[in-house]
């Protein structure tokens, strides 16, 4: 019944909402608004509401707005009756009606209401009373937000940057927080227009508005880029007092300013020296508020000491962990400690982190075992000590614990090699209770890599292989390379062991990296002994002293982003699409020791594909170009499964190397070494002629079973080329380039390209694993683009890629994903994900593979559409040294799905009449012209559409996107 | 900018929404409930969720989750402090910020929010401001609008609004003209098993009541000053007085405020006013464990120790707990194997103990972590930094106020390990 009083039904509040007395009136739209408060849906009273608009009670009023702010939407035609209200209003005497008006009016948002705000909200913007102009200020924003054209149409954006010089502070706040919003959706309006002066005028209005008010201006000053040390250093005077203020986000985004200033200023300089002082105190002060603004503040302060370790270098002990604190806040500390992590407070560190490592919480608990091992690395005067705290920890026999020391141990041994081995005979004792993949690898490596000094190594390695189909891959590619490991230190004993594993490996596993894996070593161990030594048992580098720092180019940009939540996240604002709808990326300014310019991801993988060489051009008959530059898997088939990079290596091998290998293993033999023979591989009883065989006849019986139908099928499409002329060439593959270097995805490599085959798109990729640890879960996506390519499928990668693996994925690609231009036409923007993060770059498709099957048009309608072109939409470009003729060029072309309608011959010059079409639908004419005896042709191209004369513009005036056509160059 | 608030009580209901744009449908909060539902303690659950479409930051206080929506690239720590004044808010106006209270002043609340914030920008967020928009409810007020029918909402434009000194309205008299500032210290420490102190730092506020007529200009000296390195001002205080001459100078917001708040770090020597003596044990293949823990007074430069208050999580194979309180009574929760001994005040002569067994699980091994021991405490009259203030003076006005100065040091969180 209590529910019932506060909100009582419709027809009862009708009746209210259309009594007499004024007092009944406002009780009623106060239950009215609070039942809309906890969700009821109250729309039915919406023209009873509205009538009650009209009044002097300035609480009713109120009350009325609010209504109409939440309904309005969904009763467009009923809220007109309320404009004439809102319009007079906007001209009551009382600036608090007046802004209220016009504040509300923006928060309406219907389209038609839309229409007549555009006039009180002029009248409101140069209102005589600041408390309208801020409030009008705002309202800018939000009809921006429903209709941008018509605020741009109607001027409001320049008398909006007007205000950023009004009288008022925080007028001027206002105006800088409208902006700022605009200007995320515009990145290239130039909106906040910074000068000199402007900032001045920020300055000045910082120390006089709100703290919300400093908060915007903050934000919007870091975005200027001063010209001088001079001016930096005035901005960062005028600056720091923001760093005493109450509010927390006005302190970090004066750290921001700050922080990306003092990148200008001489390291030389006094005042550099005591901004750096400034800097410590309130971001100390920052962790001593609500754990909340804790987690935002040690986020940025991870990014802060990476930058700048000596700000915080003598505060180590602000991040120790108080026991409930909650867990993100833990986590976060733990991360900092490590990295302030030094010689000198490493003791305080350690038995910190010994402490941790008793407590309850296992996810904390395991991150701080992991952190002793990190510090052992960081800090080399320290790593006696975290290894014998480790085994103190590991004497504990808490399961967790001791699983997570011995994965840290692992890579203290590769940090420092031959110095703690002494404690493999305690870690050994713990191989039964060890039942996590990671650490179970962890303990197998360390077996294999030390397996010299282990007398039961090979006991050990075999207790381990009993079980092996039933362990992850991770610890299956572990136990096969420590069993090879132990092979070549022991050879004597273990030979029934490693022809074990390999024919586990090999023969009854379904995994394709084992099984390659397997082979590789197989193959290496029955063609030279020797040699697999020395790759097996290579000096391995050492690991790097701390794995996990955020890239240069990345922690730069992120600097620039204090207080966001890119900042949070540690990732860069273009990740957050949503909300940054092209956000540019920000560079800390000028003079830095690192100012080599890096590349942007977009442009290092964009150039890329440019300067890529043209591929050899293979003159007929000699087989082994064509083979280097076709692809092994056959132009029909459809649908292909991913190719594991299994099958090229045999193939290639069988090709290549593998003849010298058959050829040297007779010798190899007199070595005593008695290389393992699988039923169904047998390399010694194939000779040279035998290989032969094998690579174009095809005898499936030498060959391992898996291999046998694609490469066979693969070859034989190869012989075929090589005989036939004219036969249709594959299309123009262009070569793999690297997309994504390793060092800007965490160890990540991805190169790829993209094909065409059988009306599909693909995009094949090789992914190239570069870090310590074994990477999964990997998926694909990519952003809107010009030509919406999407893919097709997922990214076909059913096994965890180990490290210094790699594995090649094709990705089946469709067109009817959502369209968006790009710059340059043919941009890719690609996000990445696996285990560990995710990635983004972009490449540049070749325009030609979206040139479909279908592209052949009419003689006619081709003749007529010709004539029809203007010619302004056709343009001109020369290809250089092409030595095929008419013929050999069309068929070359063709197979990429430019189709040649017509020829004609004038006076010794062939001129070659093309069509293509776009999947897009968009059909593309040309005309080529070959002169005989010439090597440089001459295109003309033509569309209906501007858009394809665009990317001809592109392609031909600014040389890095001459790819798409250039590509016809290449394809001949 | 914020788009919409949810608020969301302890068991996972939605019992306020409020859409400053837009609105964004309920089911967003989804994302949220999961991460509670992860969490193992409700103030687990992570500040900042991303959402396919949105980004949920999120502040627990008072067992309710203020929950934020926002939609493009925002600072978390605006939206933060945001809603901490949100709360600030809801505790000035209905006294208790509790869902009870939100919900019986629905309408009034909806009024704050709608005030605080215009398009996710905010408005008036000043508790000075608001109150002349707002009228906080009273029962009096309540009893005179029903018969007079004015109402809550202020019809003039609030002076301080655009004024030079936003935080102090004009006009304000009072018959007696008062100002009494509270200078109260937080220690937060974690001693170890030894008890050597591993950090300690202290966390300071001046907290201010303020009640003068007209426009007082108040300036605030201390006899030690330079203990006061790492500051935050109310934006009152005049920054480059106090930069030159190290004196708090300023035109005081009427009523309550926080007129300053300060950190003394962990490099300078902090005093720390208790000691405990502890011995909690467990025997391999015993189901009894020892507990014995004695309180003491250190460095309390002569003041008494109050309001003593001592927690200790135990582990979780402890059963029951047998003691004996020398002073205070204690409790041990059998679920949540918390104990809490309620000391009171520590009598230098006579030490306060606790001491006794614990019972565990037969056959159970011995725990494995060791319990920390929390302590709550107060001492009066003193600033444990060694903080006082030297004068106050008043400026700009003509009559006298009565002024006073209260000092206190409490324990943040202090902690000792075992």
């Amino acid at each position: 019944t209590t529910d019932n009083q506060n909100h009582p039904p419709i027809f009862e509040l009708k009746a209210e909402l259309n009594s007499d007395k004024k007092e009944k009136k406002k009780e009623a739209v106060k239950k009215v608004i609070a039942s809309m408060t906890v969700g009821k849906d109250v729309s039915a009273l919406f023209p009873d509401v509205v009538n009650c608009m009209q009044t002097d009670n300035l609480e009713l009023k109120k009350l009325v707005y609010l209504y109409l702010m939440n309904y309005a939407k969904s009763q467009p035609d009923m809220a007109i009756m309320a404009v004439n209200t809102f319009v007079k209003d906007c001209e009551d005497p009382n600036p608090l009606i007046r802004a209220l008006a016009v504040r509300t009016m923006g928060c309406i948002r219907v389209d038609k209401i839309t229409e007549y705000l555009c006039e009180p909200l002029r009248k409101c913007l140069k209102d005589e009373d600041p408390y309208v102009r801020k409030t009008a200020a705002v309202c800018v924003a939000k009809l921006h937000d429903i209709n941008a054209q018509l605020v741009e149409d109607q001027g409001f954006l320049d008398t909006l940057k007007d205000l950023i010089s009004d009288s008022n502070p925080m007028v001027v706040a206002n105006a800088v927080a409208a902006l700022s919003e605009i200007a995320e959706s515009h990145p290239n309006s130039n909106l906040l227009d910074l000068n000199p002066q402007t900032i001045n005028k920020l300055l000045t209005a910082l120390n006089e508005c709100t703290e919300w008010g400093q908060i915007f201006i903050l934000d919007c000053l870091a975005n200027y880029t001063p010209r001088d040390d001079r001016e930096s250093q005035s901005i960062c005077e005028r600056v720091t007092p923001r760093l005493s203020h109450a509010n927390s986000a006005v302190v970090l985004s004066a750290v921001k300013v700050l922080m990306k200033f003092m990148e200008m200023l001489p390291k030389d300089l006094d005042y550099y020296g005591t901004l750096l002082k400034k800097l410590a105190p309130p971001l100390v002060t920052l962790l001593s508020a609500e754990p909340e603004l804790q987690y935002v503040a040690l986020r940025n302060i991870n990014l802060i000491v990476q930058r700048r370790p000596e700000i915080l270098k003598h505060e180590m002990k602000v991040f120790f962990v108080k026991y409930n604190d909650p867990i993100y806040v833990k986590l976060e500390k733990l991360d900092i400690m490590i990295r302030l992590a030094s010689q000198a407070n490493i003791a305080q560190v350690l038995a910190e982190l010994k402490e941790y490592a008793t407590e309850v919480d296992v996810d904390f608990v395991r991150k701080a075992v992991r952190a002793i091992g990190r510090c052992a690395i960081k800090v080399e005067q320290s790593a006696e000590r975290c290894v014998s705290t480790l085994l103190d920890l590991i004497q504990t026999k808490v399961n967790y614990v001791v699983q997570e020391a011995i994965v840290v141990i692992k890579d203290i041994f590769r940090k420092y090699p031959n110095k703690y081995e002494s404690v493999i005979a305690t870690l050994c004792e713990n191989l039964d209770s060890l039942d996590e993949p990671e650490a179970r690898a962890a303990m197998i490596w360390i077996v294999g890599e030390y397996a010299e000094r282990i007398d039961n190594a090979d006991e050990l390695l075999e207790s381990f292989l009993e079980g092996f189909h039933d362990e992850s891959t991770q610890v299956q590619l572990q136990l096969l390379t420590a069993i090879v490991k132990l092979f070549l230190k022991k050879p004597t004993e273990t030979q029934e062991l490693v022809q074990q594993v390999l024919s586990l490996a090999t023969q009854d596993s379904d995994n394709p990296d084992l099984r390659d894996r397997g082979y590789i070593y197989w193959r290496l161990l029955s063609t030279d002994p020797v040699a697999a030594k020395e790759v097996v048992l290579a000096e391995k580098p050492l690991i790097s002293e701390e794995t996990d720092l955020i890239e240069p180019t990345l922690l730069e940009e992120l600097i620039c982003h204090i207080g966001t939540l890119a900042s949070v996240y540690h990732k860069p604002p273009s990740a957050f699409v949503e909300g940054s709808r092209g956000v540019q990326h920000k560079r800390i300014p000028g003079n830095l020791g690192s100012g080599e310019s890096v590349e942007s991801p977009d442009n290092g993988s964009a150039a890329g594909v440019t300067e890529a060489p043209p591929a050899v051009i293979p003159s007929q008959g000699d087989l082994l170009g064509d083979l280097l530059n076709l692809d092994l898997t056959p132009p029909t088939t459809t649908g292909p499964p991913p190719i594991s990079s299994g099958m090229q290596m045999g193939a290639m091998d069988l090709l290549g190397g593998g003849l010298d290998s058959l050829v040297g293993l007779r010798h190899n033999t007199e070595r005593s070494f008695r290389s393992p023979s699988p039923p169904d591989y047998s390399p010694t009883e194939v000779g040279p002629g035998g290989h032969m065989g094998a690579g174009f006849g095809a005898p499936p019986a030498v060959m391992p079973a898996s291999f046998n139908a694609p490469v066979s099928v693969g070859l034989d499409d190869l012989f075929d080329l090589g005989g036939g002329v004219g036969m249709p060439m594959g299309a123009f593959n262009p070569p793999k380039t690297v997309w994504l270097p390793a060092m800007k995805a965490k160890g990540l490599e991805i190169s790829g390209t993209f094909v065409r085959r059988a009306g599909v798109i693909q995009m094949e990729m090789n992914l190239t694993n570069k870090a310590m640890s074994v990477m999964t879960d990997f998926a694909i996506q990519f952003n809107r683009n010009s030509f919406g390519l999407a893919s097709a499928g997922p990214l076909q990668i059913l096994t965890p890629l180990s490290p210094n693996q790699s594995i090649e994925a094709a990705l089946p690609l469709s067109t009817v994903g959502p369209v968006m231009k790009m710059e340059p036409l043919n941009n890719l923007q690609v996000a990445v994900k696996n285990n560990i993060d995710v990635f983004y770059f972009s490449c540049q498709y070749p325009i030609s593979m979206l040139f479909v099957e279908d592209g052949k048009m009419e003689r006619q309608v081709f003749l007529a559409t010709w004539k029809d072109i203007p010619n302004d939409n056709e343009s001109q470009f020369q290809i250089k040294d092409c030595h095929l003729n008419s013929d050999a060029a069309s068929n070359k072309l063709q197979s990429s799905n430019i189709f040649t309608i017509a020829k004609r011959t004038v006076e010794g010059q062939d001129m070659l009449y093309q069509s293509m079409k776009l999947t897009n639908g968009i059909w593309v004419l040309a005309e080529l012209r070959v002169q005989a005896g010439n090597p440089n042709y001459t295109t003309i191209l033509k569309s209906k559409q501007r858009i394809t004369s665009l990317i001809i513009i592109h392609t031909v005036s600014e040389r890095p996107f001459c790819t798409n056509w250039n590509l016809i160059c290449y394809i001949l | 900018m914020i788009h919409s608030l949810f608020l969301v009580n302890a068991s996972g209901d939605i019992f306020l929404e409020k859409h400053w744009k837009s609105v964004v449908s309920r089911s967003v909060c989804d994302y949220f409930f999961e991460a509670q539902e992860r969490a193992t303690e409700p103030e687990n659950v992570p500040p900042v969720i991303p959402t396919p479409h949105h980004y949920l930051i999120s502040v627990l206080r008072h067992r309710i989750y203020f929950v934020a929506v926002i939609q493009s690239e925002v600072p978390p720590l605006f939206v933060i402090e945001f809603l901490h004044r949100v709360v600030d808010t809801f505790q000035d106006y209905f006294g208790v910020c509790t869902e009870a209270a939100i919900k019986d002043n629905v309408v009034v609340v909806y009024e704050l929010l709608e005030e605080m914030l215009d398009n996710g920008f905010p408005l008036a967020t000043e508790s000075n401001i608001l109150k002349e928009l707002i009228k906080p409810p009273t029962i009096l007020r309540t009893m005179v609008n029903t018969i007079t029918g004015s109402t809550n909402v202020g019809e003039q434009l609030p002076t301080g609004q655009l004024s030079v000194v936003p935080w102090r309205r004009t006009g304000v008299k009072y018959t007696n003209n008062e100002a009494y500032f509270d200078v109260v210290e937080e220690i937060d420490a974690i001693i170890d098993k030894s008890g050597s102190t591993i950090t300690a730092e202290i966390q300071g506020v001046i907290d201010a009541c303020v009640k003068l007529t007209g426009m007082p200009d108040l300036t605030l000296s201390f006899m030690n000053p330079r203990l006061l390195d790492d500051v935050s001002f109310h934006p009152c205080v005049r920054f480059k007085r106090w930069e030159a001459e190290r004196i708090l100078s300023f035109i005081p917001p009427d009523g309550n405020f926080r007129l300053l708040s300060y950190h003394v770090s962990s490099q300078n020597l902090v005093a720390i006013p208790v000691y405990v003596k502890h011995n909690i044990s467990f025997r391999e293949g015993s189901s009894q464990g020892r507990f014995d823990l004695t309180l003491g007074p250190k460095q309390t430069m002569g003041k008494a120790v109050e309001a003593v208050l001592v927690s200790s999580q135990l582990p979780r194979g402890v059963l029951n707990a047998n003691l004996n309180a020398s002073q205070g009574t204690y409790t041990f929760d059998p679920v949540t194997k918390m104990l809490t001994w309620d000391v009171g005040k520590i009598n230098p002569q006579k030490l306060p103990s606790l001491k006794g067994t614990m019972s565990l699980q037969a056959g159970a091994s011995k725990p494995d972590e060791n319990p920390t021991i929390n302590i709550q405490f107060k001492t009066q009259q003193m600033a444990i930094s060694g903080l006082k203030v030297n004068r106050l003076d008043m400026y700009g006005e003509k009559y006298k106020p009565f002024k006073g100065i209260k000092y206190m040091t409490k324990a943040g969180k202090f902690q000792v390990r075992t």
